[in-house]
């Protein structure tokens, strides 16, 4: 051993290496040393992640199949959610009350003589008109309202909670306490006072536009919902900012010379978009929930539009005779409600692994 | 009007406001009057212990953080909050950590780029790439890893990064906010040879803020040791180290570990008394009286100033 006899002795307890034991690497060991795994971007990863979670697949399925429901089924269906069924141009007044793919007594004798009618697929309801048609609207109009307050609810949000948070300090502070105030209050109570208060307001404000066709119900929903929900949504815009802007990279951005903007619109908001629309996701439902409450109340979009809350009150009334009247509505509520509950814990766990509850 | 040194710091003083009662503000004196210069293409090792203030100054002198007070002369030219960013091209910072100094949503490519598209120092594209490619040499990173995202790197590769990021815009001076301490022994030894070289070959400046003695010794030309937000002694680095004068800078370089047990056993460790002194309560007079081994009623009463013990040697202290 050459190179052992090479180095000096020292202490006997000392820990000298013994170089005679190491090899040197190989060309090939150091190239294998700088070679890295495949570059993923943040978005492949996470959607690599989400699509191994079954549930939010599932639900990510079953939502994708509503969806083509709703768009689909009134081009397929030859009834209209407002229209009383008729059987070769005659309004069929024993249409009443349909069991699912039952035909009246006039179809019947229709199609005796050969004519064709579309089946009702869950049966008809007390003014003769197709259930099946109605709950795809009713499924339409939540949908469309769930959308649509949880998009209000975040433009309104995001834009107070990054203030808020970006500014600090005493703004902060007073922007802060107005939310603690807005979160304090009763929102059940406070919901069904604002929709009766607004449906009065409104339907002077906003006759003859185009929003007098949603009718004055869905839109105050939407400000009801926009109104009392943001806050949540503005605490946890704040929290993402306060934790983001005091990281390293936004400094470095700031000794670069970077103004504000793009601070914000480089650093900030690309690593607190996924959390913001996770919990988007998850206000999806629960504006749902609320207008289906609501409409449940009698509050909510006005008739003959159906929404599943509307159809769930009025089959309450038949609840003994007909019971599929209420059970149709309240399993789509459901399913929708839990599809994106679990598509959106999946999204948490696939894009935001720090928000595991 | 040029000046001999690229920076003149003059009394700088950075205090905190902190919230001590419902109505009531105390500042923490983080940095209190601090004064010092670094020639072009020098570095100026800052040492100290955690809390004293050494970050505080590298940011301040930035203007990351507002001053309270005191000035920044760039060439002999003021900084002011107004022309600052003329001078962010000319001074650039390298951060502690590089986890979370780099921007987790961008590739490499843009964080070294983001400079250049602050300063619109490109007029296309493909001069962008190509400045960043450089860059990216410079430092010793593979070009192919340009389009990689920064958790795709080890801590030494980021810090690389972070440099790059540093060098973008061209700077005479750069602060290196402990650029080193989160990497490893082998690791950290490749950087400070890389900055070493990156001297020679572009003569930055460096304002070298460390914990790690030997580390700094290595580095600097020159060295300060802070002390609660003032420096007590400042002077050549092989001056500094081998005749120390300030009680404190004795007894932090009584505590650097020696390789050699045989030497380390005859050498004395001056251990410190006491814990350091709250910064929003600091003692009268001179900051250190309170561990001080020399400390006399003098101390208590006024407060020492720098003055030179020979060769640009300077020392704050009454008593040595």
């Amino acid at each position: 051993m050459e190179q052992q006899e090479k180095m000096p002795k020292k202490n006997l307890f000392s820990a000298q290496i013994d170089l005679a034991k190491f090899e040197k690497a190989t060309e090939e060991e150091k190239r294998q040393q700088d070679v890295m795994s495949e570059s993923t971007t943040f978005f492949k990863d996470g959607m690599r992640k989400l699509m191994k979670n079954p549930l939010a697949v599932m639900s990510l399925i079953f939502l994708t199949f509503i969806l083509i429901v709703i768009i689909f089924a009134p081009m397929v269906v030859p009834y209209s959610y407002s229209q009383i069924i008729s059987v070769n141009g005659v309004r069929d007044k024993t249409a009443k009350n349909l069991a699912p793919f039952e035909y009246s007594e006039n179809e019947l004798a229709y199609i005796e003589e050969g004519g064709k009618v579309f089946p009702h697929i869950m049966g008809t309801d007390e003014m003769c008109r197709d259930y099946f048609i109605r709950v795809v609207y009713g499924t339409r109009v939540s949908l469309a309202i769930g959308l649509f307050a949880s998009v209000l609810v975040l433009i309104i949000g995001l834009l107070y909670g990054s203030i808020s948070g970006y500014l600090g300090g005493k703004v902060d502070l007073i922007m802060m306490r107005i939310v603690d105030i807005i979160y304090s209050l009763p929102d059940m109570l406070i919901i069904i006072l604002l929709s009766v208060v607004l449906n009065e307001t409104l339907s002077s404000v906003i006759e003859g536009t185009i929003f007098s066709k949603l009718g004055v119900n869905m839109i105050a929903l939407f400000i009801v919902y926009g109104l009392l929900y943001w806050v949540s949504m503005a605490r946890l815009v704040r929290g993402q900012i306060l934790t983001i802007k005091n990281n390293d990279y936004v400094l470095a951005a700031k000794a670069t010379g970077a103004k504000s903007g793009r601070i914000i619109r480089k650093h900030i908001i690309p690593n607190c978009i996924s959390v913001i629309f996770i919990s988007t996701a998850l206000q999806i439902p629960s504006a749902i929930f609320t207008e289906s409450y609501l409409s449940f109340l009698g509050l909510g979009v006005q008739a003959p539009m159906p929404s599943l809350g509307s159809l769930a009150d009025v089959a309450r009334s038949g609840l003994q005779s007909y019971p599929h009247k209420l059970l149709f509505p309240a399993i789509v509520i459901c399913l929708i409600v839990l599809s994106f509950n679990l598509l959106g814990d999946g999204l948490r766990d696939a894009f935001d692994p720090k928000l595991k509850k | 009007m040029s000046s001999e040194y690229l920076i003149e710091v003059e009394d700088l003083k950075q205090y905190f406001p902190i919230k001590t009662g419902f109505f009531k503000t105390t500042p923490l004196k983080a940095v209190d009057g601090v004064s010092f210069h670094i020639k072009p293409g020098e570095t100026l090792g800052l040492v100290g212990e955690s809390g004293c203030g050494k970050t505080t100054v590298g940011r301040s002198i930035l203007r990351l953080y507002e001053p309270t007070g005191g000035t920044i002369k760039f060439n002999g030219k003021e900084v002011t909050a107004k022309n600052m960013q003329e001078y962010r091209k000319h001074m650039q910072m390298v951060f502690q950590d590089p986890y979370s100094s780099l921007n987790p949503r961008m590739t490499v490519e843009d964080i070294i780029g983001e400079p250049l598209d602050v300063h619109k120092l490109y007029s296309n594209k493909a001069e962008r790439r190509e400045k960043i490619l450089d860059l990216m040499e410079l430092v010793g990173l593979n070009a192919e890893h340009a389009t990689r995202y920064a958790h795709e790197f080890s801590g030494g590769q980021r810090q690389r990064i972070g440099i790059a990021r540093a060098l973008a815009v061209n700077p005479q001076f750069i602060v290196c906010d402990e650029a080193v301490s989160a990497l490893d022994v082998s690791i950290q030894a490749q950087v400070i040879n890389m900055f070493e070289d990156l001297q020679e070959k572009l003569g930055v400046a460096y304002l070298f803020i460390a914990h790690d003695l030997l580390v700094v010794r290595h580095i600097s030309n020159r060295i300060a040791v802070m002390y609660l937000g003032k420096i007590v002694e400042i002077g050549e680095a092989d001056e500094v180290y081998d005749h120390p004068v300030h009680p404190y800078t004795e007894s932090l370089l009584s505590a650097v570990p020696i390789p050699d047990p045989v030497i380390a056993k005859q050498s004395q460790r001056i251990v410190l008394t006491g814990d350091v002194p709250s910064p929003m309560n600091m003692p009268t007079g001179c900051p250190f009286r309170t561990r001080c081994r020399y400390a006399t009623e003098k101390c208590a009463a006024e407060c020492p100033s720098l003055k030179d013990r020979g060769n640009g040697h300077m020392v704050a202290c009454h008593n040595r």
